[in-house]
């Protein structure tokens, strides 16, 4: 249905989401987002069941606020992963959402979370999910190294996206990326035919 | 000494005309009949001293406790009435464990000691309960936000301090703690200041023995709040006797005798 990957890097942390919707062997739409924020710093991938995904998401935005709020700073990465978790795993039979939530903090500065179907919150330099991610668990082993440029962490993410979109019949589109600093949040949107081009026909 | 109230002390629901509820100063004057009880902030983290008098001697040392811990990084001294206290503390607790099962992280002191205010607020509200006779001092170290110090008395609110001082002698001991540069000292020599600082408030004629409760929290624990170590303890206890004495020493007269002098 679509791939998700989020990397960690010294300075800025990049997300980048495959839009794609598939009802079946129907594509319902070819450009919606999955790429949800939650907070000022901190993005939220989708994956699963696109319903479960964004109520969950909405849930979470609310409480984030709120201890945001409370706490009279911005929340801490860590924090918006573990309210995302709490959602998850006590709603396990119920629900059937995945996450990658990743962003930046004043604390630890950038990182990445994976929150899994029944509610495993890890901590992660890199990761990578939804359907099309099978295809390109070679490519990310191989390709990843710590304390990339922004540059370099762009033409990792894009070129995993569209090797993966190459080989899953159920991912296409639109690539979105979001590129989040302590400075602020860069969107990035590469249309499927802009994409990088490699020998997988 | 105390203002009687006349009919509008009966209940913590009810104001008196010029603006007070009674009930809740009555809890303060209870927080008043305690021993003491201070808590001071230092470069590095922050230590708890408090005054345990002890009324029989048959109570086993050590026991009677009015220093706990909240979680791991928290500590929490009390005085008043201890039960309260006690109940209290185990509401702290829970906040605490709370907010690490949802957010994933140690709780902020200042977010720790506005819940736990808020609940001792809420017993001022109603007249079927009655408000909690007991204030305490929350303390906390942290890697990134360093040493923190939070006091919370029983109408509900909670102040951050560098030092601070609960109980009988509490403006005697807020007067010692002022003498000190406490942004400057390291735990190790805060310690030393803190029983010497009990040693002097406490009433040698009122009140005969006592017993030194000494706790800690900073750099020198690696975060985790816990009672000073014995040998620690014993080190400072004598520095504060030591001072004491000398103290004592310098204010007695000893009239006009010259003192011998040696010239060479």
């Amino acid at each position: 249905m679509c791939l998700q990957e989020s990397l960690s890097n010294v300075s800025l942390y990049l997300m980048c989401l495959y839009l794609h919707f598939t009802h079946r062997y129907y594509v319902s739409s070819k450009t919606i987002n999955k790429l949800i924020q939650v907070h000022d710093r901190i993005f939220c991938c989708i994956a699963g069941s696109l319903a479960d995904a964004q109520a969950v998401t909405k849930a979470a935005k609310f409480q984030i606020s709120f201890h945001s709020i409370q706490m009279e700073s911005p929340p801490l990465v860590k924090a918006a992963a573990s309210v995302l978790k709490e959602l998850c795993y006590n709603n396990k039979e119920e629900l059937q959402a995945g996450f990658i939530t990743a962003g930046w903090d004043r604390k630890k500065g950038p990182q990445v979370y994976t929150v899994a179907l029944g509610g495993m919150l890890l901590s992660q330099p890199f990761t990578i999910g939804g359907s099309g991610s099978t295809y390109i668990y070679g490519y990310a082993d191989a390709k990843y190294k710590p304390d990339m440029s922004r540059e370099e962490c762009l033409q990792f993410a894009t070129n995993a996206l569209a090797l993966a979109m190459g080989r899953d019949n159920v991912s296409g589109g639109v690539a979105h990326l979001v590129v989040i600093t302590e400075e602020g949040v860069e969107h990035v949107v590469i249309p499927g035919d802009k994409l990088p081009k490699f020998h997988d026909e | 000494m105390s203002s009687i109230g006349t009919g509008y002390d009966l209940s913590a629901s009810t104001f008196s005309p010029d603006g007070r509820v009674f009930q809740v100063e009555y809890a303060m004057k209870a927080v008043e009949n305690s021993s003491t009880a201070i808590g001071i902030r230092c470069k590095d983290g922050v230590v708890f001293g408090v005054e345990k008098l002890i009324l029989s001697k048959l109570y086993e040392q050590g026991s009677n406790k009015r220093i706990f811990n909240v979680d791991r990084h928290v500590g929490m001294a009390v005085a008043g009435l201890l039960a309260d206290a006690r109940s209290l503390s185990e509401v702290a607790r829970e906040e605490a464990s709370n907010f690490r099962s949802n957010y994933g992280h140690n709780i902020p002191l200042k977010y720790l000691s506005e819940r736990v205010a808020m609940y001792v607020h809420a017993y001022t509200l109603y007249s079927a309960v009655r408000p909690f006779g007991c204030s305490f001092i929350l303390g906390s170290y942290d890697q990134d936000d360093g040493p923190q110090l939070y006091m919370v008395d029983p109408s509900g609110i909670s102040f951050g301090y560098w030092g601070c001082a609960i109980g009988k002698a509490k403006q005697a001991a807020k007067t010692e703690i002022e003498k000190l540069q406490m942004k400057d000292m390291t735990c190790r020599e805060l310690v030393k200041e803190v029983a010497k600082i009990i040693y002097i408030v406490h009433d040698e004629v009122k009140d005969k023995a006592f017993e030194l409760e000494l706790s800690w929290v900073g750099e020198v624990t690696n975060g985790k709040h816990e009672l000073v170590p014995k040998d620690i303890r014993v080190e400072a206890e004598k520095y504060a006797k030591v001072s004491l004495n000398f103290k004592t020493d310098s204010t007695t007269d000893q009239g006009g005798f010259p003192m011998p002098c040696k010239q060479g």
